[in-house]
Order: C-alpha cells, then sequence, then structure tokens
C-alpha cells in the first residue's frame, strides 16, 4: 500500500519558490524523494532542471548537501562521494545521485553503466520528462515516437522511445523501480524502501512537463495520472529478478480496466502531428510492453 | 632509515601515493600508465595501503570521482596519460574551479591522430590553462618527490598538480631512487584537513550555478559572482611560487634534496649559450652541453620545473648573462610555435619592458620541435640545434619559425 499523504513526514527540505517553470512536475516529486531519505543525504546532479530547481548562488532553496557535476559525470561523482564518504569514515550518508534523461540515456550512460557495475552503493534517479527540457525541448534517446520537439519540429520523432530501464535491469541493480511524480505515496515508499538496501539503486521516475509537452500548467498530476491510467509509465519494483507492480499499475492489472492511450496523447500539443494510424502505433507499443510486464507477475 | 631502490617512473610515483597515504584512488587503464593503478590495486588488496579503489570506466569518471571524493576531505589521487587526460579535459577545469588538491601524475605521450604510445609532452602542454599546477620531472627521483611535494603544496593552495614525466623513457626505465621513512612523510605531509566539511545540518550547494554580477546571501553578505572565483584562482597561482619554493626548501630540509628554485640549472652562470627545456630532455641537454664546452663553446642548460604557475622573472633572470637561447621542446602550438618558446620570449619582453628596455641585450632566441610521439632525440640532434643558434647569433639574423628536427627521418 502506498503511504497516505497525511502520513509522510512533515519535515521540509524544499523552501518555497524554487526556480523550476510553473507546473513542473519535478518540485513534487524531489519533496517526497527528500522527505523519504531524511537530512543525512547527499545529492549530486549534472546541469539540468534540477540545477535550475537548486537555485542560484548564494541562495539555495534545498536544505540537504548538494555536489554539482558536469553532466556526463553523474554517477562517477557519485562513486566519488561514496568512495570518499567511506574513506573518511561517514559511509551512514545516503548517496543520491539525480539526473534527467539527457543526462542519463543519452550522455550519463557510460558512467552510471560502470558505477552500477562496480555495485556501487547509491540511489539513481533518472527523472525522464522525454527532452533536453533544460535547454528548451531538444530530442533526446528518451523523447517518444511521435513528439515535437525543438530539433524535430517539422517531422515529429519517428523512433521509438530507448528501452533504458531494460538496459538498467540487466546490470541487475540491488534494487529498480519505476515511479512518477503524480503518485507521492508510491514514489514515498520506493524511497524509503531503496534507502534501506544496500548496492546500486535505480530508481525511473516520470515527470511531466508543461513547457515541453504543451499543456496547461495547472495539468501536471492529471497528465501524469493518464500516463499511468494508459499504462505509458507503469509503476513497479524489481528485486532479484522478481518484478511487482505497485499502486496504481496493480489495481489495472487487476481490474483490467486500462484506458486508451488516446486520451493521454490528445491532450499534449507535442503529439499534435500524429495521425490516427500513428495513434494506433503508439496504442501497440503501449499493449505490447503492458502484456510483457504483465507475463512476469501472478496476474 | 632511508633506503635506496631501482624503480621505474611508475612505480615511483605509485610509491609516492602510498607513503602520502592517499584515502581514495580512482584509475583507467593506458599506455604508458598503467603500471600505476595496477601498482596501487596491489598495496590495497596486500592492505599496504589503506584507501577506497576505484576500477573505474573511463578517464573521465576517473577525475569525476577524485573530485566528489575530494569535495567530502578525502586525499585522492589518480594517473593517465595523452588521450585520457584529453578526456577528462572538462573535469581538469571542474577541479581547479573547484578548488581541489587532487595531485596527478601524467605519462606524457602523443595525442591521435594518428595514434602514437610513446613520448612527446603534446598531453600535458594542451591541458596549460584549465588551472592546474603542473611540475615536470628529469628522472625518476623527482617523480617520487613531485609527488609528495604535490600533495604538500595542492593542499597548502587548494589547487590541483600535474606530475609530469616522460612516457617510457622514464614511466618504463630503470633509476635509483632514495625512499624517504613513512614516519618521515608523515611528519612532512600530515593528514589533508579541508576547509570546510559536509555536514547534515549545515547543508551547501558546492559548484552551483553563479552570476557574472556579486550577488547578496540570505544575511545581505556580498558573495562572487564567475569572475570573483575565478580571479581567486589566478591570485592563489600568482602568488604559487614562493609557496612552492618555500615548500621546496622545508623538503630539502627533511630528505635533502632541493626543490627551492622552479629552474634546474647546469652550467648557466658564465653561459653564452644556453638549452631551454623540459622534463627528461633536460638531462640530455646536459650532456649535450658537457660536450659542447668541449668544443669551447661556453654552454648551460635552463630546465623548466615549474611550468604552471610560469617562473617567468627567475626566467628571464637566468638567462640574463646568455646570447643566444634554443628552446627545445616536445610539443608545439600548432600554427604557431613551441609553448615554452612563446611563454619565454613573453617573459624576456616583460623583463626587458620593466627595465625601461635598457640593461643587456635581449638573446637570440631559437625555437626546435623534437621528438613527437617517441622520436630519438641524438644528442647530434642537440648539438645541431646550439650550432645553428650560435651562428644565427653571429650572423645577426633570427629563426623565422621554429625548425623540426627529425620530422623526415
Amino acid at each position: 500500500m502506498s503511504t497516505a499523504i497525511m502520513d509522510l513526514p512533515e519535515e521540509e527540505f524544499i523552501m518555497p519558490g524554487t526556480r523550476t517553470c510553473a507546473g513542473c512536475g519535478l518540485p513534487i516529486a524531489y519533496r517526497y524523494i527528500l522527505k523519504a531519505l531524511g537530512p543525512k543525504t547527499i545529492v549530486t546532479l549534472p546541469a539540468s532542471c534540477l540545477t535550475v530547481l537548486h537555485g542560484i548562488y548564494p541562495k539555495t532553496p534545498i536544505g540537504i548537501n548538494a555536489v554539482n557535476s558536469v553532466f556526463a559525470g553523474t554517477a562517477s561523482s557519485a562513486s566519488g562521494l561514496v568512495a570518499g564518504l567511506k574513506a573518511t569514515g561517514r559511509d551512514d550518508y545516503t548517496v543520491l545521485a539525480m539526473a534527467g534523461d539527457g543526462g542519463t540515456f543519452d550522455m550519463g550512460i557510460q558512467a552510471l553503466s560502470g558505477a552500477a557495475e562496480r555495485e556501487t552503493d547509491f540511489i539513481y534517479v533518472c527523472y525522464d520528462n522525454e527532452a533536453y527540457m533544460n535547454t528548451g525541448s531538444q530530442r533526446s534517446s528518451a523523447t517518444p515516437t511521435g513528439a515535437i520537439t525543438t530539433t524535430t519540429p517539422v517531422e515529429p520523432k519517428s523512433q521509438p522511445k530507448k528501452d533504458f530501464i531494460k538496459i538498467m535491469e540487466a546490470h541487475n541493480p540491488a534494487y529498480l523501480a519505476t515511479t512518477c511524480s503524480s503518485y507521492p505515496g508510491d514514489l514515498y515508499n520506493k524511497f524509503v524502501k531503496a534507502k534501506g538496501i544496500k548496492g546500486t539503486r535505480f530508481i525511473y521516475l516520470a515527470i511531466p512537463c508543461p513547457a515541453g509537452w504543451s499543456y496547461p500548467t495547472r495539468d501536471t498530476v492529471k497528465i501524469g495520472r493518464l500516463a499511468v491510467e494508459t499504462c505509458v509509465v507503469v509503476l513497479y519494483e524489481v528485486e532479484n529478478g522478481i518484478l511487482q507492480l505497485t499502486g496504481k499499475s496493480l489495481s489495472i492489472a487487476r481490474s483490467g480496466r486500462k484506458r486508451p492511450v488516446e486520451e493521454y496523447l490528445k491532450l499534449q500539443g507535442r503529439f499534435k502531428k500524429m495521425t490516427p494510424e500513428q495513434h494506433e502505433a503508439f496504442q501497440q507499443q503501449v499493449d505490447d510492453r503492458w502484456e510483457q510486464i504483465l507475463s512476469r507477475t501472478n496476474i | 632509515m632511508n633506503e635506496t631502490r631501482i624503480l621505474t617512473g611508475n612505480q615511483a610515483a605509485a610509491l609516492g601515493a602510498k607513503l602520502c597515504r592517499v584515502q581514495v584512488v580512482a584509475a583507467y587503464p593506458i599506455t604508458p600508465q598503467s603500471k600505476i593503478p595496477e601498482v596501487l590495486s596491489e598495496y590495497v588488496e596486500r592492505k599496504e595501503l589503506k584507501a577506497e579503489f576505484v576500477r573505474v570506466e573511463s578517464e573521465h569518471s576517473a577525475m569525476g570521482v577524485c573530485i566528489s571524493a575530494s569535495i567530502v576531505g578525502a586525499r585522492v589521487f589518480t594517473a593517465t596519460s595523452a588521450n585520457g587526460l584529453a578526456y577528462m579535459h572538462e573535469q581538469l577545469h571542474w577541479a581547479a574551479g573547484a578548488r581541489l588538491p587532487i595531485v596527478m601524475p601524467v605519462a606524457n605521450r602523443g595525442v591521435g591522430a594518428p595514434w602514437t604510445i610513446l613520448n612527446d609532452m603534446q598531453d600535458t602542454i594542451s591541458q596549460r590553462d584549465t588551472g592546474w599546477m603542473q611540475f615536470y620531472c628529469m628522472n625518476n627521483q623527482e617523480i617520487l618527490d613531485q609527488v609528495i611535494l604535490g600533495y604538500k603544496i595542492a593542499e597548502q593552495l587548494l589547487i590541483p598538480v600535474m606530475v609530469c614525466f616522460d612516457g617510457f623513457r622514464l614511466s618504463h626505465t630503470m633509476m635509483p631512487v632514495a625512499i624517504p621513512t613513512q614516519e618521515e612523510i608523515d611528519a612532512f605531509l600530515p593528514p589533508y584537513d579541508p576547509p570546510y566539511q559536509l555536514e547534515a545540518d549545515r547543508p551547501v550547494n558546492v559548484n552551483p550555478v553563479v552570476m557574472s554580477d556579486a550577488l547578496a546571501d540570505a544575511e545581505g553578505v556580498v558573495c562572487p559572482g564567475y569572475m570573483g572565483f575565478r580571479h581567486r584562482l589566478q591570485e592563489s597561482l600568482e602568488s604559487a611560487l614562493p609557496l612552492i619554493a618555500e615548500a621546496g626548501g622545508s623538503f630539502e630540509e627533511a630528505f635533502g634534496r632541493s626543490y627551492a628554485a622552479p629552474l634546474f640549472r647546469h652550467r648557466a652562470e658564465d653561459a653564452d649559450f644556453l638549452f631551454l627545456t623540459m622534463g627528461s630532455l633536460t638531462s640530455e641537454a646536459c650532456e649535450t652541453a658537457d660536450m659542447l664546452r668541449d668544443e669551447g663553446v661556453k654552454a648551460g642548460v635552463v630546465g623548466v620545473r615549474v611550468f604552471r604557475p610560469f617562473p617567468g622573472g627567475a626566467l628571464a633572470e637566468a638567462v640574463a648573462g646568455a646570447r643566444c637561447v634554443a628552446v627545445v621542446e616536445k610539443a608545439i602550438s600548432y600554427g604557431y610555435e613551441g609553448a615554452l618558446a612563446t611563454e619565454f620570449k613573453a617573459a624576456l619582453f616583460s623583463a626587458f619592458a620593466s627595465n625601461g628596455g635598457r640593461g643587456a641585450a635581449l638573446p637570440t632566441v631559437t625555437n626546435y620541435i623534437v621528438g613527437l610521439g617517441g622520436k630519438d632525440v641524438r644528442p647530434l640532434d642537440l648539438l645541431e640545434c646550439a650550432h645553428e643558434t650560435v651562428k644565427l647569433m653571429d650572423e645577426g639574423k633570427r629563426q623565422d619559425r621554429p625548425r623540426w628536427i627529425g620530422a623526415d627521418s
């Protein structure tokens, strides 16, 4: 069961008023991540939307220690924090590495793969807003088929999204989970669980982006929920090779009531050039993946 | 008790790191420095060195690990060469900008394309402007000593240090090296005391986004903008030479070998002709200068030990009596000339100008590019450089471009 909102810790590690765009899904998720991990956390981050959230020197709205790193170096920076803290006798800190899809699926993959193979004791979060949003919505390998970006402005992206979660699962991390900013209880539970496990923990975090996805800023929570309700994003966790659905995805699996992808696509301006045939193909991609995931459960 | 061992340059570098009790080592294999992480991993696995050894998947990550481990207060170490160093490039800027006392030996090697695994200095010279200090070694004793001195100086100034030495010529050549005892090193180099510690109840945002203008913090204290931070790095480097001299002096008191001067000199005092060199080429130039003396040419050598911060004033003084200088180097700034030649001439001009243009006449300066990609530098080649330079001076002529020795043979 997801932790109820009323039962989450009251202590805050983000002060009100960050520099993210209005309606950004990232601060919603980050707030609960930090509540789950607590004050003895060091976060390392590349240049990204999270850097914007962390503010401009000499002020920051963040109440935990943060170490900024070069773009390709989030996981190597985390490896350095883990090694340095261990060498100086302070390995009671949780090392959190947090990068976007560009900094993970694309540029950060080498350092992350290396750190995961070394079984580095850290939590890596990829927050996925499906393009280089911090630099103005350029295409990444996480951008889905049919999306308009500033580097696919006339012909929307034709290739499917890279299945990065599978790549990470192939590293056999101690813990792997997916979650979404619209489900704080699910998200909180997974970070609490991840904190209690040693080794490499990878968490995929889906976050809607009104600026890059072209929808009204008030709809961020709604879009995130639709992503899960249509099974575009599936909430689950994997330990020792065993996949378990969680939260909303688990109830969809039990009830069989999955909403059509159309409902998710039509609310976002980035998909406005898709034809009905492309919608169908998108639905097929989503269905195939959902079946693949279901086949790994007892449902 | 001191002992002398026969060591390769790579072994000397690894032993230096061990004696300095480095706490985190991150390294990636690349010829010709690979032996350094091999030796260190053996120290760690045999429990002779208590350190976290991170066997990274790239040089970019090696420096990334060093940076973040140093930020949380560990004494860190890595080593690399050539394309590995080039791959670290953005991290080198990051390490210096973050003011981290990282020490990194570099076994100098030519940079591709085309591939070469052999020695020149293009790799480290190409990293000249990253904000790191660069020390160049003439022999394996200097490699061991400069690693130790490197930590002493880096931790005082909070500026990283590259200890540069010729790949294969030093990295794989065995030489006698006097080894200080662990007790002596512990007395000379206390544990690293970082300027701040990360604490959970006093969180900080390290290396954040900084604006171009200075801004006030929540308490109204004005904090630097980007140029303010970068200027502090330059100021520290400008003040570094006296500190390097002081550390070199106290090293001499402790171990009997002096590194107080940023320059090495051989028969330079009364010389008409001088070689100006770096690294192991300095040793070869000394042999050649002795041969020239036998011919009746008053020859000497000035070797640059500290290239960054650049000892321009000391260099101009060191050549003040000479009538001609041949700058012989194993790197070039393509489209112009060797970096050492350019910087040396700038130092001469500054000294000349600050003297109101009076005083001794400026020497004839020539520039020779030698030994790229491991090309052998023969004594005959150096003799040729000397003879040509003396002849140009006698004829009142100047060299219009650097001359390459060995490009077509």
